[in-house]
């Protein structure tokens, strides 16, 4: 009983875990493979960070077979694109647009590359300062006398 | 009962952590009469969650599904291995299991601290039973896996069939023995606050426990990374999950910290900033947490949240890290820094390595958290996806693997580049070629930057070991002395920085090379893949222990070679209603077959099957790397130098050095 329940359960709940179907392909390979990698750049929006070339869910098929009419209706990449967004707004982009509200995360990583070496030019001058200072600082006799003493030692004792 | 007593153990646990927590400051600043007992509080307090953690484990092992966390998470039919590691398969467990591993360093230091003073090992472990009884609060006010049901439900509802794998099993206990080992360095860093004192002891004690965390945590992204690889079935490998960086930012920060710490120790220099560091550490670790659990992110890995316990989490960062950051404003100033260096030395090359660090770690959690914020302020909805990182990691991540050599090579204080680059001039020599190779023979710039990149880290690391053994100027009898009296810690850099070459070569190859086709087939038909001829052979219907399967039987040929045999299946979980898929790889050195099936295809009068075929190539490296990396830790841990306890013994006076020669 448990195994017949099962196959039918396998057979008629056709399981969501193949993303591209090949009945979704374009038989152009060229468009194919442009379609591929437009998909790679939009969000699955109801699922969790996945491209919609990687998604079982429903929408991302649609989204992708949305992205092969496009195509396939003579679209550049660019109009596919804006086309998706215009629907479905910048959300489902995973590269995020260069627009005043993403600014600061497009620069941020120079920015910082820039404020931290900066810094660190910075406290180089304290680090010479001090260099600088601890070399000024001379053995007084008696440092000098317990070295020799050492150095004596050491030479008698490897002999 | 002996659930009852499991639960028992954990809040007497939670008292004891607050005894921990206080007793080393009763008295006055100079007499600390009850610091001593810390320790074997601490030890105790292991011992009884330890109890607790088996009581639980007991509980799933023999299926008591009167226990409210066991029923949700178990099934009677479940294999007994997951039996076993789905105790931790949960939030409320993997909350336990945090726990038990945060307890079980706290007692190592309590054992093994001999030769810490009585009131500073007083102090660190005041802050790692503070920090636990933070986590021991928050597991028994709202995350309590002891609670029982009634009446008991006839069976469980079984584990998450994804969850149901080998390499998920062991993942959670390397990345908590990582996140959570981050804790006692923080604690180490705190209490060197409190007492005012960070110096070349101090550096020593934190070097190895930050060894432990970063190579536990690197094993453990590595086993993560391998489990997406195999389980999510469609190859991939990282992909810029919030989850995924969450665990991510805290090894980027260990990895950091263990440079630093390398500074502070030798030369007593970066003491303020290694002490930062270590907080920061164990921040992203603790912000990792409230990531994956409070569910403000969603991800693909995420299989715990809650908002209430995300504002309990929240609450944990403010007071720990927010705490520390506060004593570190007053304190940090009056740490003295005793050592100068030169712009061209080792202390530079590493103060470069920690900024480019930094920025990476600064750069990924803004990137993480940017939609967040920007929701928060009213900016729109944005995703920050793997385009963004590959773009601004990517070039960051070269700058940092092209400097890795050259640092290796400069001497402390005060060193020349250009002896740097003449001692590099083979391994320099060598990448150049692989790049121009590469370029005139594949076309693809970025690819033979990172094969040039990789070659580059692999031959430094050589060098590096033959330039410390002088097999460039000596006699080869006396530089194979050498080579067995290196210290340990110079074999675990070379080995953790060539393990570091090993992985750049998979992540190259698999970004440029990566090769995938879709096709129907029939039973009995065959393609022509990637210099393979595969072949469908059959296609069966089977059970496995608590699941039912479609399991396909691929044959592939290669000219010369014997065929090789994959199984892919589609696999069902009645308990769980849930299905998964497993692809059939075929692994070598040079690349895997990776076969993947999908549906019957009904649609097309012919029928046949869906399959997808990739073929990724050199991605095992991917993960031989962070294990060599990871080996390379262990070597460096096993330097006498390292090795807990033996600091204070090995001290000896110079006159007796003098007089051994």
């Amino acid at each position: 009983m448990y195994r017949i329940l099962a196959f039918i359960l396998v057979v008629v709940w056709t399981i969501p875990a193949f993303a591209v179907e090949p009945s979704e392909m374009l038989d152009d390979p060229v468009l194919e493979e442009r379609a591929r990698q437009i998909s790679q750049k939009l969000r699955c929006l109801v699922c969790q960070n996945e491209t919609i070339d990687e998604s079982n869910a429903d929408l991302a098929r649609d989204l992708r077979v949305l992205v092969r009419e496009r195509l396939a209706a003579g679209a550049t990449d660019e109009e596919v694109i804006d086309y998706v967004v215009a629907r479905y707004g910048d959300f489902v982009l995973l590269s995020p647009p260069f627009k005043p509200s993403t600014f600061l995360l497009w620069i941020f990583p120079a920015l910082a590359l820039a404020v931290g070496a900066g810094l660190l030019v910075y406290l180089r001058k304290q680090f010479t300062n001090a260099e600088s200072e601890q070399n000024d600082v001379e053995l007084t006799a008696e440092e000098v006398q317990i070295l020799d003493g050492i150095l004596d030692d050491s030479k008698k004792s490897s002999r | 009962m002996i659930v009852e007593l499991g639960h028992y153990a954990l809040v007497l646990a939670t008292v004891l952590a607050l005894v921990q927590t206080v007793l080393p400051w009763l008295g006055t600043q100079h007499s600390r009469p009850y610091a001593y007992l810390t320790g074997p509080v601490a030890v105790v307090q292991f011992v009884l969650i330890a109890g607790s953690f088996a009581a639980l484990t007991y509980a799933y092992v023999t299926s008591d599904f009167s226990v409210a966390n066991v029923a949700s998470n178990s099934h009677s039919l479940k294999p007994d291995l997951y039996k076993w590691t789905g105790v931790w398969g949960n939030h409320e467990g993997s909350m336990l299991l945090w726990i038990l591993i945060l307890s079980l360093y706290a007692a190592l230091v309590a054992i093994f601290g001999t030769n810490l003073s009585t009131t500073f090992k007083g102090m660190v472990l005041s802050v790692q039973g503070a920090v636990g009884l933070l986590f021991l609060a928050f597991t028994v006010a709202t995350s309590n896996p002891f609670w029982r049901l009634d009446p008991a439900p006839v069976d469980g509802r079984g584990l998450n069939p994804i969850l149901q794998d080998p390499g998920l099993a062991f993942h959670p206990p390397f990345l908590y023995a990582g996140y959570v080992g981050l804790s006692l360095t923080f604690a180490f860093a705190v209490a060197a606050l409190i007492e005012g004192k960070v110096d070349a002891v101090w550096a020593r004690w934190v070097r190895p426990w930050t060894l432990v965390a970063w190579a536990a945590l690197t094993v453990g992204i590595a086993l993560g990374s391998y489990w997406a690889y195999y389980e999510l079935g469609w190859g991939g490998w990282w992909f810029w999950d919030p989850v995924e960086n969450a665990s991510l930012m805290p090894w980027l920060a260990a990895t950091a910290l263990l440079h630093s710490a390398i500074v502070t120790e030798k030369r007593e220099a970066f003491k303020s900033w290694t002490v930062l560091l270590a907080i920061v550490a164990f921040g992203m670790s603790l912000i990792g947490t409230f990531l994956v659990r409070s569910g403000v992110l969603t991800s693909v890995h995420a299989f715990a949240n809650d908002p209430e316990r995300g504002v309990f989490i929240l609450l944990i960062i403010v007071v720990l890290i927010g705490g520390a950051f506060w004593l570190y404003a007053a304190r940090a100033p009056h740490l003295r820094v005793n050592s100068a260096f030169s712009t061209i030395s080792r202390e530079s090359a590493l103060m470069v390595n920690n900024l480019l660090l930094a920025v990476i770690t600064l750069t990924v959690f803004f990137g993480t958290l940017y939609p967040l914020f920007l929701d928060v302020l009213g900016g729109g909805s944005i995703s920050v996806g793997p385009p963004y990182f590959n773009i601004t990691f990517g070039p960051l991540a070269a700058l940092l693997l092209l400097v890795v050599p050259l640092g290796t090579m400069l001497p402390w204080k005060r060193g020349a580049l250009e002896s740097a680059v003449q001692q590099l001039r083979f391994a320099g020599a060598v990448s150049l070629l692989v790049l121009v190779l590469s370029v005139v023979g594949t076309q693809h710039v970025l690819a033979s930057i990172g094969l040039a990149l990789a070659a580059w880290l692999v031959l430094g690391a050589v060098t590096d070991i033959g330039r410390r053994a002088r097999f460039f100027s000596g006699s080869l009898a006396d530089s194979m002395r050498r080579l067995t009296h290196l210290p340990r810690s110079a074999y675990g850099s070379a080995i953790a920085h060539a393990g570091l070459g090993v992985l750049v070569v998979g992540v190259t190859a698999m970004g440029a090379w990566r090769m995938e086709s879709i096709h129907v087939l029939q039973p009995g038909e065959q393609v022509e893949f990637a210099g393979y001829t595969v072949k469908l052979e059959n296609i069966q219907q089977t059970t496995g222990p608590n699941y039912i399967s479609t399991r396909s039987t691929f044959s592939a040929e290669r000219q010369g070679q014997s065929t090789i045999r994959v199984f892919p299946e589609k696999r069902l979980y009645p308990v769980q209603g849930q299905a998964t898929t497993e692809a059939g790889i075929h692994t070598t050195l040079v690349g895997d077959l990776y076969v993947v099936l999908g549906d019957p295809q009904t649609e097309q009068a012919a029928g046949g099957w869906a399959v997808k075929l990739y073929f990724n190539p050199m991605v095992i490296y991917i993960w031989i790397g962070p294990i060599i990396m990871a080996l390379g830790g262990l070597v460096s841990l096993s330097d006498r130098r390292l090795r807990i306890g033996v600091p204070a013994a090995r001290r000896r006076p110079v006159r007796d050095l003098a007089a051994a020669e």
